[in-house]
């Protein structure tokens, strides 16, 4: 690795910013295990949010159909991106809009500082949004001495307690009421006192906090869901109608956005606008949509910006099997079935996206031989809940078992001494790969008999098996196996027929 | 109909009275079973560890095996087993850039059932015990495996076969297709997050009073099984093959925690 610049930066770029684990997820997740509050919190969350989610979506006789759409849509858009990117540029610039082009983290932020300062702004408002987390804005900005205001309530709350969000649809979800009252009492300027946990005091005074920021504020800072190529059109879908206050209120409107949110065309809307509230919240549709194309003189913003984010994006669209992962339409609703994120929450996950869409995004935007993201594709039983539930039918199980033997193949001949796993999985290959190895692995069954003792279990092993035993016992195997039961039956036509239709008699307990 | 018998590893080495339940099952029904020599396993363990260069010689053993005899169909009593012969072997071999490979892969895998699929959908089952004589006077409960479930659309194949079980008694167990954790490796590589969604699966399973839990797939069977020995439940676990195997005259016994299979038990 040279530290000097020696002109083009080399193919692909990968995503730098907030995409990373800080820990191994096995180690991350064990911690979070811990925190009941957070367990007790997010069984709760989740649970409400899939069985809402269920009721709307067996509402429409044509889900299916619509999940279908929103996938062939998402392809296609996908395999013409160049191009759709152009469209989108011209159109958004005639209207008045102006477009910058982020390779990475580095340059979005640098981008939207720079737009910041033209304004002689030091604080901007924000309107909740995921691309500005990925690429770490508001930290990047606290230190260029600009002070970044989330507005949407969640948001707010894990701002003000210097916390992270664990969830992408609904940030504090592992805070209870009572927690975020001590929040606000802490660190609202201007609190009343007296403030209760009741949910309609916070939420008045989180109003009161926020209406003087939206009046004050010169410039926003948004994400999109979505941007029409055909017009120029960006889009945000929200709950609160505090996005809508920025998207109005400020003069200048600086918004960033993954070059993967594209829509070819306005009708496209129809099918996403179906798919996504239903997936997220539940709803059949959500309170605030707000659509702006350009600068409308003498209404709202009058200077209206667009940096568009790759960070990574284009590695990702790179990977033949993964670039499905690009998709993704934010909805959260993979988190919401996952058994594994219902268990350990959003911050095991180190990175911006978690769950069983981040386990896959992440490790493909930064590449999988980031270190740090290596172990997020094994962070999933494989039970296949998230593909089920997602809207755009991204086929999370297979890209993980993708990137796993990316993971596999990239270790290999690199390690001065292969791990257990390398030799077990080598030892099980040789043993596997046909009937008369595994035959002669079986001879040792009655070893197995021996290690489980009187008991008749296995209790304790060592090594990576130790994981299992942990919380499970193993049966002593059977004194024969099927196979050499087969053939002794098989073999000597002497012997008494079978009556083929007697049931297997009574188990003995040797 | 002459039926290939895929017995699967962890039946064949653990769990032989499974393969032999299936056996009885099929040969009631006045079928033919063989059981291919040369089978060992689909190698599944291999692909979603990510070990695919191992998961080759395994999955080309699978299809070699499945080519040598001459049959009708091939049953396995496992759901995710048989997802992987079906969707995995061909991945695996355009993976591995052997399109000669990928092609017989995706033969032997049309012929494939998983073996409620086979029973009603081929054979017609739909009474267990008018057409198979099944009788098993028991309290159970049952959890639906994710593979079978998502990869298979198994639907309620095997629920609606046990609900047929002379003398039985069904307990539905709540939160049925949150997966028991289980996912092969993640089993030890995420141990703590696999152990808390265990936990869940068995309480919910101690919850229904039942004497077992049955269930499609033998390592799920196993890691919920382990679960409930370690926890000194009383509650056991059980193939609905063998449910379905067990008859008056023959019951398949239940016995204790960790159950014990000889492998030695009459035909």
């Amino acid at each position: 690795m040279s530290g000097t610049f020696l002109g083009m930066p080399s193919l692909p770029v990968f995503g730098i910013g907030n995409l990373h684990e800080h820990e191994p997820f096995p180690k991350a997740a064990r911690r979070e295990l811990g925190n009941t509050q957070l367990r007790a919190n997010l069984g709760h969350a989740t649970r409400t949010i899939r069985d809402k989610r269920l009721a709307v979506v067996s509402e429409l006789p044509d889900w299916e159909e619509l999940r279908e759409a929103g996938r062939a849509i998402k392809e296609s858009v996908m395999a013409r991106l160049p191009e759709l990117l152009e469209e989108f540029e011209a159109n958004f610039t005639a209207r008045g809009g102006t477009i910058h082009w982020a390779r990475d983290a580095g340059e979005a932020n640098g981008i939207v500082a720079s737009l910041i300062r033209d304004q002689g702004a030091d604080e901007v408002v924000k309107v909740k949004s995921m691309a500005t987390q990925e690429i770490g804005l508001n930290e990047y900005l606290e230190e260029q001495g600009i002070a970044a205001f989330e507005t949407d309530l969640a948001e707010l709350i894990v701002q003000l307690d210097h916390d992270k969000p664990s969830h992408i649809l609904v940030p504090a979800i592992h805070k209870n009421r009572s927690q975020v009252r001590d929040i606000f009492l802490r660190e609202m300027e201007g609190v009343d006192p007296e403030l209760t946990n009741e949910p309609a005091r916070l939420a008045a005074a989180a109003r009161a906090h926020l209406r003087r920021k939206f009046l004050s504020a010169k410039v926003a800072v948004s994400g999109a869901n979505f941007a029409l190529a055909d017009s120029g059109t960006l889009a945000v879908v929200e709950s609160e109608g505090n996005g809508r206050m920025c998207l109005t209120l400020p003069e200048t409107l600086i918004t960033v956005m993954g070059v993967e949110k594209l829509l070819p065309a306005w009708e496209d809307l129809e099918v996403f606008m179906q798919l996504l509230p239903r997936s997220s919240t539940g709803e059949r549709m959500n309170p605030y949509t707000s659509l702006w194309t350009g600068v409308t003189p003498d209404d709202g913003p009058q200077n209206v910006h667009l940096v568009l984010l790759d960070n990574g994006r284009s590695a990702a669209l790179a990977d033949e099997m993964g670039r499905s992962a690009l998709h993704c339409i934010r909805c959260s609703a993979c988190m919401n079935v996952c058994p594994v994120y219902e268990r350990t929450g959003g911050h095991a996950y180190g990175s911006t996206y978690p769950g069983p869409i981040g386990a896959i995004l992440s490790p493909l935007l930064t590449g999988i031989t980031a270190e740090e993201n290596n172990s997020l594709p094994y962070a999933s039983s494989l039970c296949g809940a998230c593909y089920d539930a997602c809207p755009v039918k991204i086929n999370i199980p297979d890209i993980l078992v993708h990137l796993r033997g990316e993971d596999v193949d990239s270790k290999r001949g690199k390690k001065r001494l292969p791990s257990q796993m390398d030799l077990g999985m080598k030892a099980a290959s040789w043993a596997l790969s046909s009937g008369k190895n595994l035959g002669l692995v079986e001879k040792a069954l009655p070893l197995g008999r021996i290690a489980a003792g009187p008991d008749k279990k296995i209790t304790k092993l060592p090594g990576i098996a130790a994981g299992w035993t942990q919380s499970r016992d193993i049966p002593a195997p059977p004194s024969q196996s099927f196979r050499q039961w087969w053939d002794k039956e098989h073999q000597a036509p002497a012997a008494p027929a079978a009556s083929g239709t007697a049931a297997p008699g009574p188990k003995e307990n040797p | 109909m002459r039926i290939a018998l895929f017995a699967t590893c962890i039946v064949d080495a653990m769990y032989p009275s499974t393969a032999r339940a299936t056996v009885s099952i099929l040969e009631r029904l006045g079928h033919e079973v063989i059981f291919p020599a040369g089978q060992a396993c689909c190698g599944q363990m291999h692909v979603n560890s990510g070990y695919f260069k191992e998961a080759l010689p395994v999955v080309a053993n699978h299809v070699k095996a499945f080519e040598a005899d001459e049959y009708d169909v091939a049953v396995a009593p496992s759901g995710s087993c048989v997802a992987s012969v079906k969707h995995q072997h061909p991945m695996v071999a355009r993976r591995c850039g052997d399109a000669g490979l990928e092609a017989r892969a995706a033969a032997v895998g049309g012929k494939t059932y998983e073996l409620s699929q086979l029973l009603v959908d081929v054979l017609g089952v739909t009474d267990a015990a008018a057409q198979l004589g099944s009788y098993f006077p028991h309290r159970i409960t049952y959890h639906p495996s994710c593979h079978g479930m998502r990869l298979l659309r198994l639907g309620d194949r095997q629920l609606d076969l046990l609900r047929s079980v002379g003398g039985i008694e069904l307990a539905e167990l709540p939160e049925a297709e949150q997966c028991c954790g289980f996912g092969g490796t993640f089993s030890m590589k995420n141990a703590d997050v696999s152990s808390a969604m265990l936990a869940d699966k068995t309480a919910n399973i101690c919850g229904t009073g039942a004497d077992l839990c049955a269930g499609g797939d033998a390592s799920c069977l196993m890691h919920i099984g382990g679960g409930l020995s370690r926890q000194s439940s009383g509650v056991t676990t059980m193939h609905f093959a063998e449910i379905l195997a067990s008859t008056l005259e023959n019951p398949a016994a239940v016995t204790g925690d960790v159950r014990l299979t000889t492998g030695r038990t009459a035909r």
